[in-house]
């Protein structure tokens, strides 16, 4: 029985509201994890002002005279800001209300480092603080997902467990009836002892469970008829639907995309890429409403920073900071939010400075559209975004 | 996790003899015989896990004598042949002037070659009788990242793979020259693309978080001005060797670490090698790699010292590591994920599977998460507990059923289906359509003896539990002969994962 449910018979459901609001707002854990976060990483370092255009700008095109986005490779959204058109396939959601952008996402102090950036936001840390498990799995030590989840994530795209590294019920694959049919090479065994060992057995249990319901084939597995598009990503997000359509019960899904270091000739290649994400995003849509569940789905972007405002000597941009995000889903209040961080204000490296903390992205997730404190688990208060 | 050396050991002690002191005991341990375990152990960490017939030679050596044979037998070239093709530079004044679809053929052209790349350091790592110096020479790769997928021409990535290897166990200061103005690297991290006008600064950073002084040891200020100092650094387009265009570096004074002076290149890393942190960086590598993911901060101190006072000669740092105590510990038995290719070329080989032709492994390498010259990024292939997930421990438990189901009559049937659609191939395969020809004819061409590897064990004084996994089985069996059926189940134990 959960925790609310006894509290519920033991005192009536109108004593709940005297409780405290921590306790109130704790839905329970099943309920709560029907709402699914699906994350897609940029990987590599968006350059987020070639993905949102300060159109209007002067100072971009003085920073840019060869990759700037000339404007008839604009969609203008408004009198400040225009989308790269291989975004193009995206207007129907942000017409309908169901697509946000976050203007200037990053971090104070912020790291030019891949590694160190993108371990910065899988673990929610600090700049200078150094964390061992992701962010999703502190929240899932914290408030774990019902025993009778599949699991508590699914990656696909990456060998990297990313938020979900350190302890969380993971399962990375690239076909769901492929692990379904490899999965009887493992074992659910229990030894005492720690270290390698103890992972490697941690795994295989993490497989038996999973395998008895991912990729399995009953009677009510739905075959999915959106068409999803024949790129890398498109196949991520098909694994990832069809996965979901034998296994519904998995909180959250994690997506990469990868090539976003764009350090030379970059206009092509990042117009590919803004292209494979777009029609992957409407892909993904167009499957979780035949699931029906694109009404408690949120899908979030993130990358490890952005890039350079000034272009580099080879028609690219090296590392940079902060870069804007999407939201996307039924229950996504769409438009902007934030504002576009100044050109004129760069810092020492010439970068921008952050106007959304990514950690006030996260309560966002925590607190909007989980029902969970995200205090304790952030280590400090972020005010949420009016995104759900 | 019991461990059936550390029986071994006590009752040695017994019969050695009561009264006599504990500490000489464990130094008569360490200079005599140092046994099957150890030996399996040594040669394990050292290079790929060795033959019964290795483990049953090494047994009969002390420790110091093993790892002074193994330090010994190192090379600074290859005993295999490449394909002569894998040599073949296409200049780049001549790629300037093709065309959008005589690019994309060079592309093509490109990736076949670099599969045919990978399928001979796969088989070079089989054939190689110093396996430490393959170990090594992966270690570099993953230490001086650059990636096929950015290089582009795979004999750019042969030719620092050569330089990589006849560095392996020499010198960290000349290799660290080396692998620096290795065109590849030139190429991976954008050298040759940084003008004075406007430096590029990967480089700069990268040699610094990755090469030699790890994070948080520098300024975003060094890198700058280092990347001024790498200016001019660039590649002849003819021949793709290491040229410095002297008009494209930028002469004037730069300021790194607080010292303030016209540097070049060259000047710069030497100021990196003039630092401490980059001995103590390189030795926490090592340390990872052979010793423990437990890094012991006394243990790597020694070893960064001795790296230091022999002026970055690599061996003496290795026999160091190799003879400390933590190496030998029977707490870090078994302590070690296997990474794919320890997987992959240790079962080969220890199995003494005969493997004619290793290009089928290239793929089931790139599966498992180590697909050799394209590692996932700049800082490499993280290792460890990294190598396990949900994904890739049921692509390399899939990898291990099929060895040990290799005789299984089925399969064969299988694979002559597919033989039976081939044609003629040709000496120098153009497109994927001839890489999978050949990947088929060398599978068929496989011969995994099972049966035969089991019955050599007894008269060695040797079992396939002893042989195959670094501690006891998770799996209880009762089986207690060596047979094929128990030769799988160890191989598909918990435990064979790790080393």
């Amino acid at each position: 029985m959960q925790r609310r449910d006894f509290l519920s018979a033991a005192l009536g459901a109108g004593a709940l509201s005297l409780l405290s609001p921590t306790l109130a707002v704790a839905a329970p854990a099943a309920g709560r994890y029907q709402r699914l976060l699906i994350l897609i990483e940029l990987k590599g370092g968006n350059d987020g002002l070639n993905t949102v255009i300060p159109h209007a700008d002067p100072a971009y095109y003085a920073l840019r005279p060869e990759i700037g986005i000339k404007p008839e490779g604009l969609i203008v959204l408004d009198e400040k800001s225009a989308l790269h058109k291989s975004l193009e396939p995206l207007m129907p959601l942000w017409g309908g209300g169901e697509m946000a952008i976050m203007q200037g996402v990053g971090y104070p102090q912020p790291n030019l480092s891949h590694f160190r950036s993108i371990e910065i936001w899988d673990t929610a840390s600090k700049s200078d603080e150094y964390l061992q498990q992701g962010w999703l799995t502190r929240v899932f030590k914290q408030y774990p997902a019902p025993q009778d989840f599949s699991a508590d994530a699914l990656v696909v795209g990456s060998a990297d467990l990313g938020p979900v590294a350190g302890g969380a019920r993971a399962i990375a694959l690239q076909d769901p009836a492929a692990f379904n049919r490899n999965a009887r090479l493992a074992q659910a065994m229990q030894t005492p002892g720690g270290g390698a060992l103890a992972h490697v057995l941690k795994v295989e249990r993490d497989i038996a469970q999973a395998a008895r319901s991912i990729g399995t084939k009953t009677p009510t597995t739905r075959t999915l008829k959106t068409v999803f598009p024949d790129s890398g990503f498109g196949r991520t997000c098909k694994a990832a639907c069809d996965t979901l359509a034998s296994a519904p019960n998995i909180a959250v899904m994690r997506l990469t995309l990868g090539g976003f270091d764009t350090h030379q000739n970059q206009l092509g290649t990042h117009a590919n890429l803004l292209k494979q994400f777009a029609d992957g995003v409407v892909a993904l849509q167009s499957a979780l409403t035949e699931l029906g569940r694109w009404d408690d789905a949120l899908i979030l972007s993130y990358s490890e920073f952005g890039r350079r405002p000034k272009q580099n000597q080879s028609a690219g941009t090296d590392h940079g900071t902060v870069a804007p995000h999407f939201a996307f889903g039924g229950g996504v209040q769409g438009g902007m939010y934030g504002h576009t961080p100044s050109l004129a204000e760069l810092d020492d490296s010439g970068n921008l400075k952050h106007v959304i903390d990514f950690h006030s992205v996260y309560a966002t997730v925590m607190e909007r559209w989980w029902e969970l404190p995200s205090e304790p688990l952030l280590g400090a208060r972020f005010p949420s975004l009016g995104i759900v | 996790m019991l461990s059936r050396s550390f029986f071994g050991r006590a009752a040695a002690c017994l019969l050695v003899g009561l009264g006599v002191l504990a500490s000489s005991l464990v130094h008569a341990a360490v200079s005599g015989p140092m046994g099957p375990d150890d030996a399996r152990h040594l040669l394990t960490r050292s290079g790929f896990a060795p033959t019964p017939d290795q483990i049953a030679d090494y047994a009969k050596l002390s420790r110091s004598e093993a790892v002074d044979r193994i330090l010994a037998g190192t090379r600074t070239a290859p005993v295999t042949a490449w394909p002569d093709e894998l040599d073949d530079f296409v200049p780049y004044r001549i790629v300037r002037t093709m065309s959008e679809q005589q690019r994309r053929d060079a592309n093509r052209v490109n990736t076949v070659r670099g599969v045919e790349l990978r399928a001979w350091w796969l088989g070079e790592m089989l054939a190689t009788p110093s396996p430490l110096t393959e170990r090594m020479t992966l270690f570099w790769h993953n230490h001086f990242v650059s990636s096929q997928d950015k290089v582009r021409p795979a004999s750019l990535m042969l030719q620092q793979n050569l330089t990589l290897r006849e560095h392996a166990t020499g010198n960290f200061a000349k290799l660290l020259t080396a692998a620096s103005k290795d065109p590849a690297m030139l190429i991976y991290l954008d050298a040759r693309n940084s003008r004075k006008a406007q430096p590029n600064e990967n480089f700069a950073r990268e040699v610094m978080e990755l090469f030699t002084l790890g994070e948080g040891h520098y300024t975003e200020r060094d890198i700058k001005e280092a990347a001024r100092a790498f200016t001019g650094w660039d590649i002849d387009g003819e021949n793709a060797r290491f040229f410095f265009r002297a008009n494209q570096h930028d002469t004037g004074v730069k300021e790194i670490f607080g010292k303030r002076g016209n540097f070049n290149g060259d000047d710069v890393l030497k100021l990196l090698l003039e630092r401490r942190e980059t001995a103590e960086f390189v030795s926490t590598k090592l340390w990872r790699e052979f010793v423990s993911a437990q890094v012991n901060k006394a243990g790597v101190q020694q070893v960064a010292g001795v790296l230091r006072d022999a002026g970055y000669e690599i061996k003496p740092a290795l026999r160091t590591l190799f003879l400390s105590d933590a190496f030998w510990a029977q707490d870090n038995r078994g302590a070690l994920v296997k990474s794919p290719v320890d997987l992959v070329v240790g079962s080969l080989r220890s199995l003494e599977v005969d493997v004619p032709d290793p290009l089928p492994f290239v793929r089931t390498l790139r599966q498992m998460g180590q697909d050799l010259f394209a590692p996932p990024n700049v800082r490499g292939w993280p290792g460890g507990e990294w190598w396990i997930n949900s994904s890739s421990l049921l692509d390399r438990k899939q990898f291990l059923d099929r060895l040990a189901r290799a005789d299984d009559p089925k399969r064969m049937a299988a694979l002559r289906r597919v033989e039976s659609g081939m044609s003629a191939d040709s000496d120098v395969p153009m497109s994927r359509e001839d890489l999978r020809r050949r990947a088929a004819i060398a599978v068929r061409e496989m011969d995994v003896d099972l049966a035969g590897w089991s019955a050599e064990l007894k008269p060695l004084g040797l079992n396939a539990e002893r042989v195959l996994l670094p501690v006891t089985p998770v799996d209880t069996m009762v089986m207690a002969d060596d047979n094929n059926a128990r030769v799988r189940a160890l191989l598909l134990d918990p435990a064979y994962q790790l080393k």
